[in-house]
């Protein structure tokens, strides 16, 4: 395959399969949320959600072969979002909390 | 015999023919308006953010002579809510935040790393007319009435109660900050993707790495502002709660939002005053900074550990006490970044050679200016003290010692210090030297004293107070008109200067650095050869610098690489 | 079948002044999406804090809420735009290995079903509003508990403002994707030189992403019981 500085290119099959495994696993998360798995349901729809994500980053968006800096940048993404909802979450899921003297 | 006409002789040109540079390129407002050349970019939005700082300036004017006397004799309560508000909001946002970066990054950062251009320049264009768009919102609200909700926009005042102009001056911030945005955006492509051969990170200059560090908060904070903004127009417009108790909703997830965008912001502000300090520092003890590595770290830390104290603002506001702690806690801890590069400054100073021309004036009094400010942080991130400092005139002083005492000092220091770069001539030194002084004596009399005035419990954004402030207001309101005269100096002088100033050369401090290494003003490429960069930054030692502008690029390119030492140029 | 050589030169048409070589052209653009798209991470990391901030302290009524929604009409757009990022990656092969025409009927196919999922999403909106599930002064609470009132409103809330906010990153997709389809017809990109086409996919497939994030979030609260 042709290896220009964009490059290299994907095949289609690769496309196609991670294309069907993304319907499948939209079917997946829709099948899980009609079941009761107690307090899983949250965990497991999220988790769907982030496998879905990382396909769609990894192979559609070409990061897999990516370089590094793009690597950096997507997981400083996230890790980023990572901070605003563990600063603010801090604060409300420790709201009732009392402290000794309060 | 036959006669022969002779063609009438030509004149002689009595002038050299001028030097072609960036500013005489091409003539007329479209070779302006339609730009794409960083440093005409970088002119526009000094013209700008002058502008904007002078209508910040007006009202800060107003508040002053308001607060002479104990009584709200001046202005109403209402007015004097619109006036803190209006300075707040076009300080920061329309002059604070862009100064450094789009007029001292824009011009600079080419130059430095040895490139041509930005690596989007029409993009860069792009940013100053969504920068005049939003000023034109901005100030078409203050004229209509402004609002009077702070530059905070605490709800749920902002969305349910406030009958001000809110909606246009949301608008307004929200539009420059995209400005800001394309901004950082093309600094940090630039500076990974567009650096000269050889031009390794650390042979960066440390003003690169602290615009670079800069960029990456813009980056990743104002996204949080935008839509925190947008959320407050839904809210306002629509009448229906996010932030609003009434309807279940919490007045704290917006300030959480808020402040997650403007604690970063404040470092949005100071790292590019530091980036010039640098530069300042060693171009002026004609030393290498001390500690290269550590600074340049320092920035990158400064960065990341902004992003983690945003709920210091918020200590005494309903937030939890667990979230009090760690704010806190995090809260000293990114002090130490900020203090290394303080100690790396005045070590650098140690055995150099200092001149005390304008720019180290200033950046001296960075150096103090700074250290006070960031030492009251402190005093305002303990808990317990910040319970009775928070909203009084102490937080106020901090804050203006960090961005006037700090920043503005450095953003007039880097214009002194690059007047001859960006316009060819020299400012005049006497007047100049002057104005350094007014200004800092000026802004020590004007804050120093709200210091007090907050411990002994005035609090923040009263026009009217207790009479037994007076004697520190009056000092301050005294120190305000020093320092409003040593601002108008530069204006005048430094215009003046465009046509009577003396003449620059290439290098007229003899400093170090790419940009000191191309004419004065710089032609419109910036160099006539790509150069190659074979030493590191703040070369001074040696007597004889060359860098290879002859030699073909690859052969040239694969020496750098390989750091010989008896390569040309000498030896690294 | 291109217009340019196989061995793009310093001369390419496409280079800018600046830049040394099409690739570190190529480089900068590609590096300059990303960190663009960084930045959208944390517009939307905006929205999102705040829906998940109110479904952990309402969770009755954002459950309630969530029930208002059309899971059918979510499930079928969300197959939609998965095969829309299908059909961007394949006109983005097709232009890498020379096949204009079918490049271009790929983007079309992609505007197609971005008009499809806008319209789907038309449906769904029309449906919240002829039931007086829209926030403001038009809500109505048609469910059995009253005082959960409020936080089905604030679901509704967030729901319009978290999808409307992905439909208006849509619209704009779908715009630029049509300026990639005029282009391509053009015969402006070849194997050789496409990086506007590439970074179109970037945005698209973020755009995907959102919403791959949206639907269990919004859709799927509390369905088993």
């Amino acid at each position: 395959m042709e290896h220009g500085h964009h490059g290299p290119i994907t095949p289609i099959r690769t496309y196609v399969i991670v294309a069907v495994a993304l319907m499948a696993l939209t079917g997946l998360t829709v099948f899980a949320a009609f079941t009761d798995l107690g307090p899983w349901n949250n965990v497991v729809a999220l988790g769907i959600a982030i496998v879905k994500a990382t396909l769609i980053i990894l192979f559609f968006m070409q990061v897999r072969y990516s370089s590094n800096l793009t690597k950096v940048v997507v997981i400083a993404g996230w890790l980023w979002l990572m901070i605003l909802l563990g600063g603010v979450f801090d604060d409300y899921l420790t709201r009732a909390w009392r402290f000794p003297g309060t | 015999m036959a006669s022969v006409t002779l063609p009438a002789p030509k004149p002689v040109a009595s002038t050299p023919p001028t030097r072609e540079h960036y500013l005489n390129a091409n003539y007329g407002i479209r070779s302006w308006l339609l730009t794409i050349d960083h440093k005409r970019i970088a002119i526009l939005y000094l013209l700008s953010i002058t502008v904007m700082f002078a209508l910040g300036g007006l009202a800060a004017t107003v508040i002053r002579v308001e607060l002479l006397t104990p009584e709200g004799n001046l202005v109403s309560a209402d007015d004097y809510n619109k006036l803190f508000s209006a300075h707040g909001i076009v300080m920061i946002f329309f002059f604070l935040i862009p100064a450094i970066p789009s007029v001292l990054g824009n011009f600079l950062i080419p130059l430095m790393i040895g490139a041509r251009d930005m690596a989007f320049p029409r993009l860069n264009l792009a940013s100053w007319y969504v920068y005049i768009v939003g000023g034109v919102f901005g100030l078409y609200a203050i004229v209509t009435g402004g609002v009077d909700t702070g530059w905070t926009f605490y709800t749920p005042y902002s969305t349910a109660w406030s009958n001000t102009r809110v909606v246009p001056v949301i608008l307004a911030a929200f539009i420059v900050g995209f400005s800001s945005i394309m901004t950082a955006l093309n600094f940090i492509v630039t500076i990974h993707r567009m650096r000269a051969p050889g031009m390794t990170w650390f042979r960066l200059p440390l003003f690169i790495w602290s615009m670079y560090a800069t960029s990456l908060v813009i980056i990743l904070a104002t996204p949080v502002l935008s839509i925190t903004l947008v959320m407050l127009l839904i809210e306002r417009v629509l009448r229906v709660g996010l932030f609003d108790p009434a309807l279940g909703g919490d007045p704290l997830l917006f300030q959480h939002l808020f402040w997650f965008y403007s604690h970063p912001a404040v470092y949005i502000m100071l790292l590019p005053g530091m980036a010039v300090i640098s530069e300042l520092i060693a171009n002026f003890s004609r030393k290498r900074i001390f500690g290269y590595r550590f600074v340049a770290m320092a920035s990158l830390g400064i960065a990341v550990f902004g992003f983690l104290v945003w709920g210091h603002h918020m200590f005494v506001s309903g937030q939890s006490v667990h979230a009090g702690l760690m704010f806190s806690l995090l809260s000293y801890l990114v002090a130490i970044p900020s203090a290394v590069k303080v100690f790396n400054w005045t070590a650098t100073l140690y055995k150099g050679s200092v001149s005390l021309q304008t720019p180290m004036l200033y950046a001296l009094g960075f150096i103090a200016l700074f250290t006070i400010g960031g030492l009251t942080g402190l005093f305002l991130a303990a808990l317990a003290v910040d319970v009775h400092l928070t909203d009084t005139y102490f937080v106020v002083a901090h804050f203006h010692f960090v961005m006037v005492g700090a920043t503005m000092m450095a953003y007039l220091g880097g214009i002194h210090f690059w007047w001859p770069k960006m316009t060819g001539r020299m400012y005049p030194e006497g007047w100049a030297k002057a104005a350094a002084l007014l200004i800092f004596f000026g802004f020590a009399l004007t804050f120093l004293p709200q210091f007090m005035l907050g411990y002994l419990g005035m609090p923040r954004r009263y026009h009217a107070y207790p009479p037994e402030f007076q004697v520190l207001n009056v000092m301050s309101t005294a120190g305000a008109s020093i320092l409003a005269v040593g601002y108008i100096l530069p204006l005048v002088y430094l215009f003046w200067s465009l046509w009577y100033g003396r003449p620059a050369g290439p290098n007229p401090w003899g400093a170090s650095g790419l940009e000191w290494e191309t004419s004065s003003p710089p032609p419109t490429h910036n160099f006539d050869e790509t150069p190659i960069v074979t030493t590191g930054p703040y070369y001074f030692r040696r007597q004889v610098r060359v860098i290879d502008l002859g030699s073909s690029n690859a052969e040239v390119r694969e020496l750098a690489h390989m750091n010989r030492p008896n390569q040309p140029g000498g030896s690294k | 079948m291109t217009e340019h050589s196989a061995h793009a030169t310093e001369h390419s048409p496409h280079l800018g002044h600046h830049f040394e070589s099409l690739e570190q052209q190529h480089e900068a653009n590609v590096f300059g999406m990303w960190v663009f798209l960084i930045t959208e991470v944390m517009l939307f990391g905006g929205l999102f804090l705040a829906y998940f901030v109110y479904r952990a302290v309402f969770p009755d009524g954002f459950t309630e809420g969530s029930h208002h929604l059309n899971i059918v009409l979510g499930g079928i757009n969300t197959v939609v735009l998965i095969l829309s990022s299908l059909m961007v990656v394949l006109a983005i092969h097709s232009v890498q290995t020379g096949n204009n025409r079918r490049a271009v009927m790929f983007l079309a196919l992609t505007i197609l079903l971005g008009l499809t999922f806008l319209g789907i999403k038309g449906v769904e909106y029309y449906e919240h509003f002829v039931e007086h599930q829209v926030p403001g002064a038009l809500f109505v609470y048609e469910g059995e508990r009253p005082e959960l009132a409020g936080a089905v409103m604030l679901f509704t809330l967030l729901y319009f403002t978290l999808t409307g906010t992905h439909a208006v990153h849509m619209i704009i997709g779908m715009s630029i994707v049509g300026v990639m389809l005029y282009r391509t017809r053009k015969r402006i990109y070849s194997p050789e030189y496409y990086t506007p086409v590439e970074l179109t996919g970037l945005y698209w497939h973020f755009v995907d992403i959102v919403w791959v994030l949206l639907f269990p979030m919004l859709y799927l609260i509390g369905r088993h019981s």
